[in-house]
């Protein structure tokens, strides 16, 4: 394989495995959604709040790291979604703000907006955040509506933006098509299935662990049906393929259901991923060792990065346009110059060492 | 032509403003996070080498200040990560394959090694050993001064694009040496400079604060010793920050002529130029030449050359020498980079069309241009493309930053970083004479001082990036260019967003770290 075309994947690796861990620490988010639903008495929303407070740094760092390495590997993707899903990535921006300052500040005194708008911001964040991010990934299987064209850089005559939207609606336009909301769904849930189990793994308070299991219940099933609708409409769907040779992009029946078979190793990542869910969430709901959230969160890495490759991999468009097939952008299309990569694919050997010493 | 229509520029203004008002607030939070993590780790050492519980309680007590300040800082830099996509659209294209790289470094290293020891150094009392704490607490500090590196190594690209050059194919600029990005003279200088400068804020805070605690005749011995370690470490951080804003200076002569003709007001080029140390500038209409430039004003004769080359008779351009070329001095004219600015804007459409029609020999014809192998390409590259950003401007003048603004920041800066280092020199003879507590009228100027550090602060960073303007990178993408194709509308709404989200969690940070600073550090906080 040519060394370039060989980065391009790995970077393509790289960024799927920064979104999927993102999705296990979204447990925060989950959790915190959850403030008031597991936290009936003020003591009990501290215990939440303070074993929530110590991780979501992490969140926040995997956040800025999947941003960076994004634009470092693929700044096509950065400058077309970012510049034009606008309200989408504001909202986002606007949410995770309230996030990081309520868990410091929430119990302090004299903080002038008082304890109960931090516990809100809390929850805000924890609903709004996930579901948004759910909605934005989903759009990497059914596409956005922009068009990119370098040409615009030489059009003195009007707007020499290259990547643009093609609806006013800056990414809201997103939250029309059903399976979109079925991942942001889907990833909400899931964010609140997996801050149960945090909660069942993390607090030594009988009362919230049973509480906690009751509530897994309720939200593993909307997960469920919310994921199994996604997916089967994923696989069943026409998906965005690239001719390797020519770069064109067409329409292709099946195309994620074929990817899957393709790429057995996504396919076994895939149904690994899928089964460990369930058997965590199993797990908690029938045994008292409080263990399954590590079986549902590696399999929230498993299940996401499988998507992630899918939507990648095997000659996919990853963000496909709608408006302008030709304007898609393929690993190949938008990712950083050979240089670069070679350049970041040194500085990311040391991942794993940041992984250990987490 | 359409390029200026109101629109446009509508959004070009608030999506600077936008990003103007959050790196204000980011800036409000970092230089306290970077100065305050190291006064932590000074007196946590002294904790840990003398074994007196004292320094523990007055380590824990400035830590307490830090972690309130700390999470709105990381909050706001996120938000400025983003904000290069979300409003600079053209901007991460053109030169995302330079400048992601600094910033995926930043995430990888810098804030997992802040984000993992900050919970060490916060939760870990008692639970690990003394010495592990203490290396926690180091780390964080180091970590906070490494992201800072990162994000400077890009910002001084902006300023001084080295290591790249123009990929026809991609109409982007791409990387062609890490190491002139990160080790380029600017980097480094803006590095110190600027963490100096955080450092300085840092020592300013907690000489200020303890001030009050001496003026309220509270924790006095905390109160003392504190100042002294802030008096210590703001002293020789402010004689190097002098040294390395001298630097800069030298640099910015090399590298940004506008902006240094800018930042002292000259219009004419001269030899042996004088440099301004105060004026009252007169109005726009009215600065057309040396002579009509101010009021009134008091000048050293020949520092300005002398402070850009390092030699009283050295030449220094001046705005108008920039603006309409000075051929004794090999000074070519605004109006002539536009021109130049337009052959490659042209070569790049040329190439598009080209690739349309399937024209191999225009194909090759262009791609020789910028093939930096070749002699033509070399050529091309130095005499035309780096003037390529030029080519979106309507009129010379808008090459022009606003004067007065940067001619009255930079004195802002530089006179209060003096102010800096008698202040502190100051205290530390008096702290050690053991007279301060006595002299009331030093202690209020300590405190006052503390809105003096962040103004020294901002001031600066008004320098750096209205001095660049109309530059997003220095003579290669103007704003104008560099823009999202967004309604003005939209970025206005979110503009307003984040100001009162911005605005109200400032508001509750201040009143949170007054009520901790009067609680001291006797009271738990909790």
């Amino acid at each position: 394989m040519d060394t370039y075309i060989f980065l391009q994947h790995y970077w393509w690796l790289i960024i799927s495995f920064l979104a999927s861990s993102l999705v296990f620490l979204l447990f925060v988010q989950g959790g915190q959604g959850l403030i008031y639903t597991i936290g009936r008495t003020e003591a009990e929303r501290n215990v939440i709040a303070n074993v929530l407070g110590r991780k979501w740094e992490i969140t926040f760092t995997t956040l800025v790291t999947f941003g960076g390495a994004f634009f470092a590997s693929f700044p096509l993707f950065y400058s077309t979604s970012f510049g034009g899903a606008f309200y989408v990535w504001m909202l986002i921006l606007f949410v995770f703000v309230l996030q990081a300052v309520s868990y410091e500040y929430r119990r302090k005194p004299n903080n002038f907006l008082g304890e109960r708008t931090y516990n809100a911001f809390l929850l805000i964040n924890g609903i709004a955040r996930t579901f948004l991010l759910g909605v934005a990934v989903g759009t990497f299987f059914t596409g956005a509506q922009f068009t990119v064209a370098t040409s615009n850089l030489t059009n003195l005559g009007g707007s020499v933006t290259i990547s643009q939207w093609t609806t006013p609606w800056c990414g809201l336009d997103a939250l029309a098509d059903y399976r979109n909301i079925s991942l942001g769904l889907a990833v909400l849930f899931l964010s609140r299935v997996l801050g149960l189990q945090f909660f069942m793994n993390s607090v030594n308070d009988h009362t919230i662990f049973t509480r906690s299991r009751k509530h897994i219940l309720y939200n593993a099933v909307p997960f469920l049906v919310f994921f199994l609708l996604f997916v089967v409409s994923i696989l069943l769907s026409n998906g965005f393929a690239v001719d390797p040779d020519s770069g064109t992009v067409y329409m292709e029946k099946y195309k994620y259901a074929k990817n899957l078979a393709d790429m057995p190793v996504v396919l076994i990542l895939f149904l690994v991923g899928v089964l460990a869910v369930a058997a965590g969430i199993a797990n908690d709901l029938f045994k008292n060792n409080g263990k399954g959230f590590w079986y549902t969160g590696t399999g929230a890495i498993l299940t996401v990065l499988a998507l992630m490759l899918t939507a990648g991999y095997n000659n996919t468009a990853y963000y496909p346009s709608v408006s302008d097939l030709q304007s898609s952008l393929t690993i190949y299309n938008s990712s950083s110059s050979k240089f670069t990569l070679t350049v970041m694919s040194w500085v990311s050997l040391l991942i794993p060492v940041v992984i250990w010493y987490i | 032509m359409l390029l200026t229509t109101t629109d446009l520029l509508s959004v070009v203004a608030w999506s600077r403003a936008q990003f103007a008002m959050t790196a204000i607030y980011h800036w409000l939070f970092v230089p306290l996070t970077l100065g305050l993590g190291f006064i932590c780790a000074f007196m946590e050492t002294i904790y840990y080498r003398t074994g007196d519980e004292y320094w523990k309680r007055t380590t824990k007590f400035w830590m307490k200040l830090f972690g309130i300040n700390f999470a709105i800082g990381i909050a706001t830099g996120l938000i400025l990560e983003f904000e290069f996509g979300t409003n600079w659209s053209n901007y991460s294209h053109f030169v995302g394959d330079i400048f992601g790289a600094p910033l995926a470094i930043e995430g990888i290293m810098a804030f997992f090694l802040e984000a993992t020891f900050i919970a060490v150094m916060f939760f870990g009392w008692d639970k690990v050993s003394k010495g592990f704490h203490l290396t926690s607490t180091w780390l964080t500090a180091f970590g906070a001064t490494v992201s800072a590196l990162w994000i400077l190594v890009a910002n001084s690209w902006m300023q001084y694009p080295v290591g790249m050059t123009f990929n026809i194919e991609t109409a982007r600029n791409e990387m062609t040496s890490f190491w002139e990005v990160v080790l380029s003279p600017v980097a480094i200088n803006k590095f110190f400079h600027t963490v100096l400068s955080g450092y300085i804020l840092g020592s300013v805070f907690v000489a200020g604060l303890s001030a009050w605690f001496l003026l309220k005749k509270r924790e006095r011995r905390m109160a003392k010793d504190s100042m002294k370690v802030a008096a210590i470490f703001g002293l020789v951080c402010s004689i190097f920050a002098a040294i390395s804003g001298d630097r800069s200076a030298k640099l910015v002569a090399r590298v940004q002529p506008m902006k240094l003709a800018s930042l002292e007001a000259l219009y004419d080029g001269q030899r042996g130029a004088d440099l301004t140390v105060i004026s009252i500038m007169r109005p726009a209409r009215e600065r057309v030449s040396n002579e009509t430039v101010n009021y009134w004003e008091i000048k050293l004769p020949k520092m300005l050359s002398y402070m850009s080359f390092g030699n009283t008779d050295a030449y220094v351009p001046g705005i108008n020498d920039l603006l309409y070329g000075n051929e004794d001095m090999g000074i070519i004219s605004t109006t002539e980079k536009i021109e130049r600015g337009r052959v490659v804007i042209d070569e790049i459409r040329r190439f598009q069309q080209a690739k349309e029609s399937g024209d191999e020999e225009v194909l090759a014809d262009v791609k020789m241009n910028f093939d930096p192998n070749v002699e033509q390409g070399r050529q091309f590259m130095d005499n035309y493309y780096r003037y390529f950003g030029y080519g979106y401007l309507n009129s010379p003048q808008e090459a022009v930053p606003n004067i007065p603004l940067v001619f009255y920041c930079f004195r802002i800066m530089v006179g209060l970083g003096f102010y800096f280092i008698i202040m502190f020199a100051g205290v530390l003879f008096l702290l050690h004479k053991n007279t301060i507590e006595k002299r009331r009228w030093i202690l209020y100027i300590l405190l006052w001082s503390i809105p003096l550090g962040y103004l020294a602060g901002q001031a600066g960073w008004v320098v750096t990036e209205f001095g660049r303007q109309p530059w997003t990178i220095q003579e290669l993408l103007p704003t104008v260019a560099a823009v999202s194709r967004l309604d003005s509308g939209s970025v206005i709404v979110t503009f307003f967003m984040f100001l009162i989200l911005f605005t109200a969690l400032l508001i509750a940070e201040i009143k949170i770290m007054t009520k901790q600073i009067k609680l001291g550090p006797g009271r738990r906080s909790e």
